[in-house]
């Protein structure tokens, strides 16, 4: 009986931890995510400048790459405001 | 009267209003759905779009809206007596403030998680869209205005504040830096600096610090009438006044630069350091009313008004705005907190209880300076100190301090350490309001410079500068700062201006949802009689007092509010007649996630 009754003490005050540390945790995170975002923005930027009529040299090698950023792109280019892929190349919707 | 018995009567209330209250809100009024898609799910982008957990949302939501006003508008409020102060905090927290951000957060839920502002323009109308950037931009200035002043006083009167307040700063930006670029994880180094802090707080007892008189200014001529005829006393009044401009001036150069850094850098630490203050905070009042029961000695209701003193009806309404009802907090609910929904049932215990959580932190001011501060000046010493309006003003704090001093005293920590953290909790959390102010003032004047081709105004340096100006000028516009809490009643009514927005809005919706809507139409309606009433009678003092800069400002804020009331009453008899609403029907629920 009061093996149950410390568990179940156990799991609320862990609960409870937990919710401390996500409280803290979660706008750091969010942060990150979103200055990680940006960079990541950049570089499919870089990597797609060709669909927005930007040349790019590296297009080419870029080819690649476009299978493994298929889902990367699509949120990319939702975020960017374009509710379609860019004309001309490459469509993921 | 006992502070116990006080406590216990708001406390049951605040419950009261959330178990029952809210529950037919929740139930009848705007019928939460536990399947509705919230906006979390369906745009969940890991940034700005994440469910999160009901309690942990709760505790974002509540250090966001919990700040300084809360503690400052009752504290003044009291100089009618602490009967009406505690019946406003109650009954407008239960009635009004938390039906306001419970509804706020639960539209913009229903609309994609958009802001107030954008759900203004489309649902009220696009018109309303420029006059809610137009009190959101008044609304900063003057919160800005007053809280530099707020604490250049508390720097005044507490120097043991400064050196925890600045060095904690400087640990915010370590922190802030360990976190980002490093990998000391989260947990030690936050809790490190709060360490740091209260071992500032301990030595600044020690270390006292006050910025010299930079200006030397000569006395007015109200100065030298005061002083009856000794002229030392006058030459010391201008030099106080003369170090408050250096400390707002100061204060606003920290803005520019804290609300041009990256958030990570400062503000996010900060915030982590502040909202463990507030709990700690709260829990030491708590426990001094319990431990101490002090007596509330200041009067219930006070019948020897200064003279100067205008009556509480309806100047109360707007001196306690923030613990009350606070338009800011449609701001947060609809700007942050609607993406961070996990089920739209989870609105009614962070909408309504973070407003309730508000109310407690009023509710501890009202404890503060009626029952602790009371006991460390002795009943006439309180009666002094609240002598006429602006000295109840200008030393609201300082009695909150104080008071707060007594209180912690019971709980065991020496008084001196206790009022210097007290003072350090209001100085933090009006700083950070101000960091945060000034970064959206500065978003404000570029949105309008994009809207209106002012390239230069888009620039960030320079949209910063005019917004710090703006905010610094109007600080010290009033009889050089000393008169700058006058500008507090301007802040209330801004405030309530903004709550009775978000109210029109909610209530439209509901009108275009065929439900009852009393629950928003009489605070609404309660709100803009009394903002009027009560701006009718400053204008009037204004201008028999002489005070330009405050007739200007509060002759701008009075034309928004008449634009408002016509605004309100065309939207409300355009939906009763029957005309469509903008989009805003609420989407089929296909189940959670």
């Amino acid at each position: 009986m009061s093996f149950t009754w410390r568990a179940a003490l156990r799991r609320r005050l862990r609960a409870a931890r937990d919710i401390y540390e996500e409280m803290y945790f979660a706008p750091y995170r969010s942060q990150m995510y979103r200055a990680y975002r940006e960079q990541r923005d950049i570089f499919l930027l870089l990597s797609f400048s060709d669909l927005l009529g930007t040349p790019n040299p590296a297009a080419f090698y870029a080819l690649e790459l476009y299978p493994d950023l298929l889902e990367e792109f699509h949120q990319w280019h939702l975020r960017m405001g374009m509710e379609q892929a860019p004309e001309g190349g490459f469509r993921c919707c | 009267m006992s502070s116990i018995a006080l406590l216990a009567v708001g406390v049951t209330a605040f419950l009261s209003g959330y178990l029952l209250y809210s529950r037919y809100i929740a139930t009848f009024i705007y019928r939460l759905d536990p399947d509705y898609v919230t906006p979390s799910h369906e745009f969940e982008d890991g940034v700005d779009y994440v469910p999160t957990n009901r309690h942990v949302l709760f505790g974002h939501h509540f250090t966001s809206v919990a700040g300084a006003a809360p503690i400052v508008g009752p504290a003044i409020a009291v100089i009618w007596g602490w009967l009406p102060a505690f019946l406003w905090v109650v009954l407008g927290t239960v009635f009004a403030g938390a039906v306001h951000d419970f509804g706020t957060l639960w539209i913009s839920t229903r609309h994609k998680g958009n802001s107030i502002g954008t759900l203004t323009e489309r649902i009220v109308g696009s018109r309303a869209r420029v006059l809610f950037l137009l009190i959101i931009f008044f609304l900063l200035l003057l919160v800005n205005a007053v809280f530099a002043v707020v604490i250049a006083n508390l720097f005044m009167a507490n120097p043991g504040s400064v050196l925890p307040v600045w060095g904690s700063l400087v640990v915010a930006l370590t922190v802030g830096f360990l976190i980002y670029r490093t990998k000391a994880g989260l947990l030690w180094p936050s809790l490190g600096a709060l360490a740091v802090l209260y071992i500032m707080i301990w030595l600044g007892q020690y270390a006292p610090l006050s910025l010299p008189d930079f200006f030397g200014f000569a006395p007015t001529a109200a100065q030298q009438a005061a002083s009856a005829g000794d002229p030392a006393a006058a030459v010391d009044a201008a030099r106080v006044d003369g170090v408050r401009a250096g400390w707002v001036i100061l204060l606003f150069v920290y803005a520019f630069f804290a609300s041009v850094l990256p958030v990570w850098l400062l503000l996010q630490p900060r915030d982590y350091v502040n909202s463990h203050q507030l709990f700690v905070a709260l829990g030491i009042i708590f426990l001094g009313v319990i431990l101490t029961n002090p007596e509330v000695i200041a009067p219930a209701v006070n019948t020897n008004l200064p003279a100067d003193a205008p009556s509480w009806f309806p100047l109360l309404f707007i001196t306690i705005a923030c613990g009350a009802i606070s338009g800011f907090h449609g701001l947060v609910a609809s700007g942050t907190s609607s993406k961070q929904l996990d089920r739209e049932t989870d609105a009614r215990y962070v909408g309504y209880g973070g407003a309730v959580g508000e109310g407690t932190l009023a509710l501890t001011s009202i404890l503060a300076t009626t029952a602790g501060f009371a006991i460390y000046a002795g009943l006439d010493g309180w009666h002094e100190h609240y002598g006429t309006w602006a000295s109840a003003s200008a030393g609201a704090t300082a009695a909150f301090v104080n008071g707060v001093g007594v209180l912690a005293q019971g709980v065991g920590l020496p008084q001196g350490f206790a009022v210097i953290f007290a003072a350090v909790v209001v100085i933090s959390f009006a700083a950070t309001t101000m960091d945060t102010g000034v970064r959206l003032q500065r978003y404000i004047i570029s949105e309008l410079g994009a809207e209106y081709n002012v390239s230069i105004a888009q620039n960030r340096w320079f949209a910063t500068f005019i917004a710090v100006a703006a905010c610094a000028l109007l600080a010290l516009g009033v009889d050089r700062g000393a008169g700058g809490m006058r500008l507090w009643p301007l802040f209330g009514t801004t405030n309530q201006l903004t709550g009775a927005l978000s109210l029109l809005v909610v209530t439209l919706f509901l009108l275009h949802l065929k439900r009852r809507v009393w629950v928003t139409v009489i605070p609404m309606s309660f709100l803009l009689v009394m903002t009027t009433w009560a701006m009718v009678i400053n204008l009037i003092r204004y201008w028999t007092d002489n005070q330009g800069a405050l007739l200007v400002v509060g002759g701008f804020i009075f034309v928004l509010e008449l634009w408002l009331i016509l605004e309100a009453t065309a939207a409300v008899r355009r939906a009763v007649a029957g005309h469509a609403m903008a989009e805003a029907e609420p989407r089929i629920p296909t189940g959670a996630g």
